[in-house]
């Protein structure tokens, strides 16, 4: 553990002093941003403007920041009805560039930045990075996707902005990247968690001794992961793992982030305001209580977000953190409110699948979820992969194995699941985003 | 005295068992024994090697999970009763078996019992006194 003086002679960044603005002095700047803001997409965005219509509102009745309760929500789908750039509060001229979610479904979400937004952006990045202890003279290699997606580029402006030498070297040939990390000394990586865990076991195969290299720190985001993921990363490697979240409705990767404590993420309020709402009435929830994430872009210029909901199941944690921080944090969001899968009428996360299997196995094996329809009966199967440390050569044990697993993820899920035990390698390792779950029910 | 098994988890599947058994045959590594102890979905594959440390390694870098085990490879008269009397033995003191298998000697009128004790040293003691003799690894599986 580093002292006090230690951590804050490495954090003392100039882009982190508005982490420590006292807090009356942030509710007031709060405040006058999201008067601001709400005026500004209320001129510039007809969408907006018509939904506060119906509601007989105007700029005006925002008076406290308690008033922010009274806006009408902004979800995924008003991005895709309004597709390319109906949210837009800029005119093209200001725009300097825009990103694009991969979309599942049909068009894109598009996302527009003016130079001021990429300066936010850059910005609150530098902040992740100083929290994290990276400074002048860190190598970050940064493994998220280069292009449309937001992790890579925003990373890579946020490390630059920082002073950090950076190896943009986007996601994809593990061979290269762990090459990279080694005659490059990287000291730290950013990349998916899951994407680090394929590095790992890589480098093991090419004979590369993670804890040989200089690397130190890791931020990981643009998926959940739990905290047994950061106990084996941490101890496959040197590295000081950090969870960072962002979204690109709100502006990417950048949004919070861990600092040293790694109690719960800071979330930059100054640019971003939080709260809690209950995911089914919309109603806001008190701090300490778990809900949907709100996001609402304070400072955003070329396309604001108002009450975002976020789908992603958090807390606002309450008290102060021990890095002496002001601004809020939440809580390591282990489940997003639309991964949630219904299965014969049942909730089921793939998060709770993943608790079931590192209550067993103490380390996360590589796991799948299937999911078919039989009879008209929704079926689920939960494939895990043995690994060296499962694997006993005893058919009895094998058969122990299995039934705890079985019987762990019936208890968590309260459904009946398959269980199969499959070879190691047969799962498909992911390049980015974990694929956790392959639903082959046809409706 | 004791012999270094390998064992390989694979999948009930056609074609599960030939990939890791071309391997060693690409390698040039002979298999002295085999055994498949399997269930309806997965099974375990056992084997005795001509070279364990070399067909470890191999099948390790192409992704098997593989497991080394320590076991004891009993002689016995291929005759009936041959078996009873190994077991008796065992039985005797108490000695729990935690699995066997046995293939014939390709030299003699042998039977080779291959067994995993929970207590391989206790086993041996055990089957030394009552005069069984126990194979060294590389008298059974060089060529």
């Amino acid at each position: 553990m580093n002292s006090i003086l230690e951590t804050a002679v490495v954090e003392c960044h100039p882009a982190s002093v508005p982490d420590y603005t006292p807090v009356a002095e942030l509710r007031d700047l709060q405040l006058k941003r999201l008067r601001a803001v709400v005026t500004r997409a209320w001129q510039q965005v007809e969408h907006f403007r018509s939904r506060l219509a119906d509601r007989g509102l105007t700029p005006g009745d925002i008076r406290s920041l308690e008033d922010i309760a009274k806006l009408p929500f902004t979800v995924k789908s008003d991005l895709r009805d309004t597709y390319p750039f109906g949210l837009f509060a800029s005119v093209m001229k200001d725009v300097v560039r825009l990103h694009a979610s991969s979309g599942t479904t049909g068009k894109p979400i598009v996302v527009a930045y003016t130079q001021e937004d990429i300066d936010v952006w850059t910005s609150v990045l530098v902040r992740c990075f100083a929290g994290c202890g990276l400074h002048r003279g860190d190598i970050i290699q940064i493994a998220y996707g280069y292009g449309l997606f937001t992790g890579g580029l925003g990373a890579h402006y946020g490390a630059e902005g920082l002073g950090a030498t950076v190896v943009p070297t986007s996601v994809g040939h593990a061979d290269r990247q762990i090459m990279l990390m080694k005659d490059f000394g990287v000291t730290a990586m950013c990349c998916t968690p899951t994407y680090f865990l394929h590095l790992i076991e890589r480098a093991a195969e090419l004979g590369v001794d993670m804890k040989e290299l200089p690397l130190r720190a890791g931020v990981f985001g643009a998926e959940p992961w739990t905290e047994s993921m950061r106990k084996h990363i941490e101890s496959m490697s040197r590295i000081e793992a950090f969870d960072i979240y962002g979204l690109s409705e709100i502006i990417g990767p950048g949004v919070g982030c861990e600092c040293r404590q790694h109690d719960g993420l800071h979330i930059f309020e100054d640019h971003f305001y939080p709260e809690i709402v209950d995911p089914a009435t919309g109603e806001p929830l008190p701090n300490g209580t778990e809900g949907e994430l709100v996001l609402t872009t304070l400072s955003k210029q070329a396309m604001p977000m108002i009450r975002y909901r976020t789908r992603d199941i958090t807390m606002i944690l309450p008290g102060r953190c021990a890095c002496g921080r002001t601004i809020r944090r939440i809580d390591r969001i282990g489940r997003r409110s639309d991964d949630m899968l219904i299965i014969r009428g049942i909730n089921v996360f793939p998060s709770q699948v993943e608790s079931a299997l590192l209550q067993i196995e103490g380390t996360l094996p590589h796991y799948q979820i299937l999911l078919t329809r039989e009879h008209g009966l929704d079926q689920m199967e939960v494939q895990v992969e043995v690994t060296p440390h499962m694997f006993n050569d005893k058919i009895g044990a094998l058969q122990g194995l299995h039934e705890r697993l079985q019987s762990a993820l019936d208890h968590v899920l309260g459904i009946r699941v398959k269980v199969s035990l499959v070879e190691a390698y047969t799962i498909e390792r992911s390049q980015g985003k974990a694929k956790r779950v392959i639903d082959r029910r046809t409706s | 005295m004791k012999i270094h098994q390998l064992s390989l988890f694979a999948e009930n599947k056609p074609g599960h068992i030939a990939a890791p058994v071309r391997l060693l045959a690409q390698e040039s590594i002979d298999i002295r024994a085999l055994y498949l102890a399997d269930t309806q979905q997965y099974g375990i594959l056992r084997m005795l090697v001509s070279d364990w440390q070399k067909a470890a390694g191999v099948l390790e870098a192409r992704g098997f999970v593989v497991k080394v085990t320590e076991v004891l490879a009993v002689e016995v008269p291929d005759r009936p009763g041959g078996l009873a009397d190994v077991l008796g033995a065992l039985d005797g003191a108490g000695i729990n078996i935690e699995y066997m298998y046995a293939f014939p000697y390709s030299r003699g009128d042998q039977a080779i019992l291959i067994f995993r004790f929970a207590d391989p040293d206790a086993a041996i003691w055990c089957l030394q006194a009552a005069g069984i003799n126990l194979l060294a690894g590389e008298e059974l599986l060089k060529n």
